[in-house]
Formats: structure tokens, C-alpha cells, sequence
């Protein structure tokens, strides 16, 4: 049992009101009789698997019925930030680990002084 | 005006009408307190539902002019009229839901199309597939704090809210006109299921069914 943040109802709601919908940020090819082979099949069948930080869709099935995006750790299962539809995350797998080199950085810096 | 095609779906014609319920009432009976009740369930069956979609600006305007109403634009939101007998009630980004006393759904839905012209909407009429159930009574809150998954503390369910959710398995409309009242919209081929639940989770209360 765990709250999701939706961004149309604009509050947190029960886990099970909601499903996942698989990656997010897919682009159908805007010419698909223009696409090789491979490009038609990455975009129907290939999906990302990272370890750490992934975008994902949902949809707030019981609730307001939208699909919005969830930024969600896959090792953790945190939920780092949910946005709506056509807009981009704040929180990507680079400015995770930009802000853990920081950290890193500014761990070392106190041992020296 | 859209040409889109619309009827009446009350006719004049002698059919047999009877509520989601009317099985449940033969099959279950309708339990009355002996004495004074803490739960009251009411059904009020047969009112006009309608679905709204499209831009809420260009739906305000219409609803504000015909039903004298403006559309909540606030997530969550459920307003009524000064009788509390029409109200709106904001379900999705672009979807409201609008309930009006028995009979009055198609002249308001012929209203909304006028006004509305050949603006991007949708209007459905829904009242044949859901009905309303009310509770009400001290042991109201405490029923349905068994049976949703929403927080349903006057905190974070104050008067005039309105959400989808989970009831006992069921996707329910669950909603708050008043202090003492709240309301469920269930869909027809849940009716029964929701109303067993009820009078099974009501039964400690002494849960008391006004027909
Ligand atoms: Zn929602």
C-alpha cells in the first residue's frame, strides 16, 4: 500500500486506483513508410530496461482516467517525480548521478579540511 | 447547433420503469431499525445524469447561462444549486458529471447543444446506467471508512468534494453535499453488489433503508 501523486487530481491517491503502462516517451516515426526495418521494430518492440532511474507511464485508472509519467527508480521502486503528458522530466538518470558526483566531490573536500 | 442525433429516453409510452435496485429489494428486502438508526441508506433512483466533455471555459459559459451553475474547475470539486437538487461535479481534466432532477436530463441536454453550437464538446446521457445512493446518520463515515480506500476524514473530505474511487472492490463515485449526507453513484450492474455490501457493513450500525 502506497500513494502516487497524480498530477490532474492534484493529490495523492491509493496505489491500487492506478496501473503502469510501460515506457514513456515513445514517438511513433512521423513517416513509418520511411523507416527501416530496424527503426519500425525498435519503435514497436524494443524497450529500455535500465538498473536506476526510468520514465514510465501510467494511467490513473479509477480515478480521473489519464495517463501521465512517473520518473521511477527500478531498484528502490521510489517515485522520484510524476508530470503530466507532454511535458519532460526534472529528474533524469544524468542529473541523478551529476548530483551523486557532487556529492561526492563535496564528501572528499570535508575529509580533507 | 451540432446534428448530432439525440432522443428522449423517457417516452410516453406505458413501459414498466424500475431502479438498478428493484431486484435487490425483492431479493434482500429493505431492513428497517427497530429503534432510533445511526445509518440511514436511501436510494434516490430514476434522476437525470449527464457526462460532459470538452474545454472547461467554453463549458462553463453554456452550464452557467442554462443551468445557472458555474462548472467547478477545481480537481475534486462538487458544486449544487441553491436547492441542492442540480449539481456538477468535476471528474477528469475535461469531464464533468451533471445531476438534475428525473426528466429534466434531455430538455437541459437540448439547452447545452444550442448553446454550445459547434464547439468541441460531447454530452452523454448516462442516467439509465448508475444511480444514486445516499447515506446518512453519525455512522455514515464510520461505514465507509470499512469499505473505500479515500481518507474520508473531514480533513481531507470536507463538504462540497467529490472523487472516483474504490469502493469494496466497485469503481463508485463517492461524494459530500453535506455535512450530515454523502452520496454514491454506482453503476447499474454494480447496484446490487454495492447494495448487499452496504446492508452486510451497515448491519452493525443498525443500518435503516428508507424506500
Ligand atoms: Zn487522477
Amino acid at each position: 500500500m502506497f500513494y502516487i501523486y497524480c498530477p490532474y487530481c492534484g493529490e495523492h491517491r491509493e496505489e491500487e486506483e492506478f496501473h503502469p503502462k510501460g515506457q514513456a516517451h515513445i514517438e511513433r516515426p512521423k513517416e513509418p513508410e520511411a523507416c527501416s526495418d530496424e527503426e519500425w521494430g525498435d519503435y514497436l518492440f524494443f524497450r529500455d530496461n535500465p538498473r536506476g532511474v526510468h520514465h514510465e507511464m501510467w494511467v490513473h485508472a479509477v480515478g480521473c482516467r489519464k495517463f501521465f509519467n512517473v520518473t521511477r527508480h527500478t531498484v528502490s521502486y521510489e517515485i522520484l517525480e510524476t508530470y503530466k503528458m507532454g511535458e519532460q522530466p526534472s529528474i533524469t538518470a544524468d542529473s541523478q548521478s551529476q548530483a551523486r558526483e557532487g556529492a561526492a566531490v563535496s564528501q572528499q573536500e570535508g575529509v580533507r579540511a | 447547433m451540432s446534428n448530432a442525433a439525440t432522443f428522449d429516453t423517457r417516452t410516453d409510452t406505458a413501459i414498466p420503469v424500475e431502479s438498478p435496485l428493484a431486484y435487490s429489494y425483492r431479493r434482500s428486502g429493505a431492513p428497517q431499525a427497530g429503534g432510533p438508526s445511526r445509518l440511514q441508506l436511501r436510494e434516490r433512483a430514476m434522476l437525470g445524469h449527464l457526462i460532459l466533455r470538452g474545454g472547461a471555459i467554453v463549458l462553463d459559459e453554456a452550464v452557467r447561462d442554462v443551468l445557472g451553475i458555474s462548472l467547478p474547475g477545481q480537481p475534486q470539486a462538487l458544486v449544487q444549486d441553491a436547492s441542492g437538487e442540480r449539481s456538477i461535479q468535476w471528474l477528469s481534466p475535461d469531464e464533468w458529471l451533471v445531476i438534475v432532477p428525473g426528466g429534466e436530463e434531455f430538455p437541459l441536454e437540448t439547452k447545452l447543444r444550442e448553446q454550445l453550437g459547434s464547439a468541441h464538446f460531447a454530452i452523454s446521457d448516462v442516467s439509465g446506467g448508475q444511480t444514486l445512493l445516499e447515506l446518512s446518520g453519525e455512522a455514515a463515515r464510520e461505514l465507509l471508512m470499512k469499505t473505500v480506500i479515500y481518507d474520508v476524514h473531514p480533513s481531507n473530505f470536507p463538504v462540497g468534494k467529490g472523487v472516483t474511487t474504490v469502493f469494496a472492490k466497485a469503481t463508485t463515485i463517492l461524494r459530500r453535499p453535506s455535512d450530515e449526507r454523502w452520496e454514491l453513484v454506482v453503476r447499474r450492474s454494480f447496484a446490487d453488489y454495492c447494495y448487499r455490501w452496504l446492508l452486510d457493513a451497515g448491519a452493525e450500525f443498525g443500518i435503516n433503508v428508507q424506500q
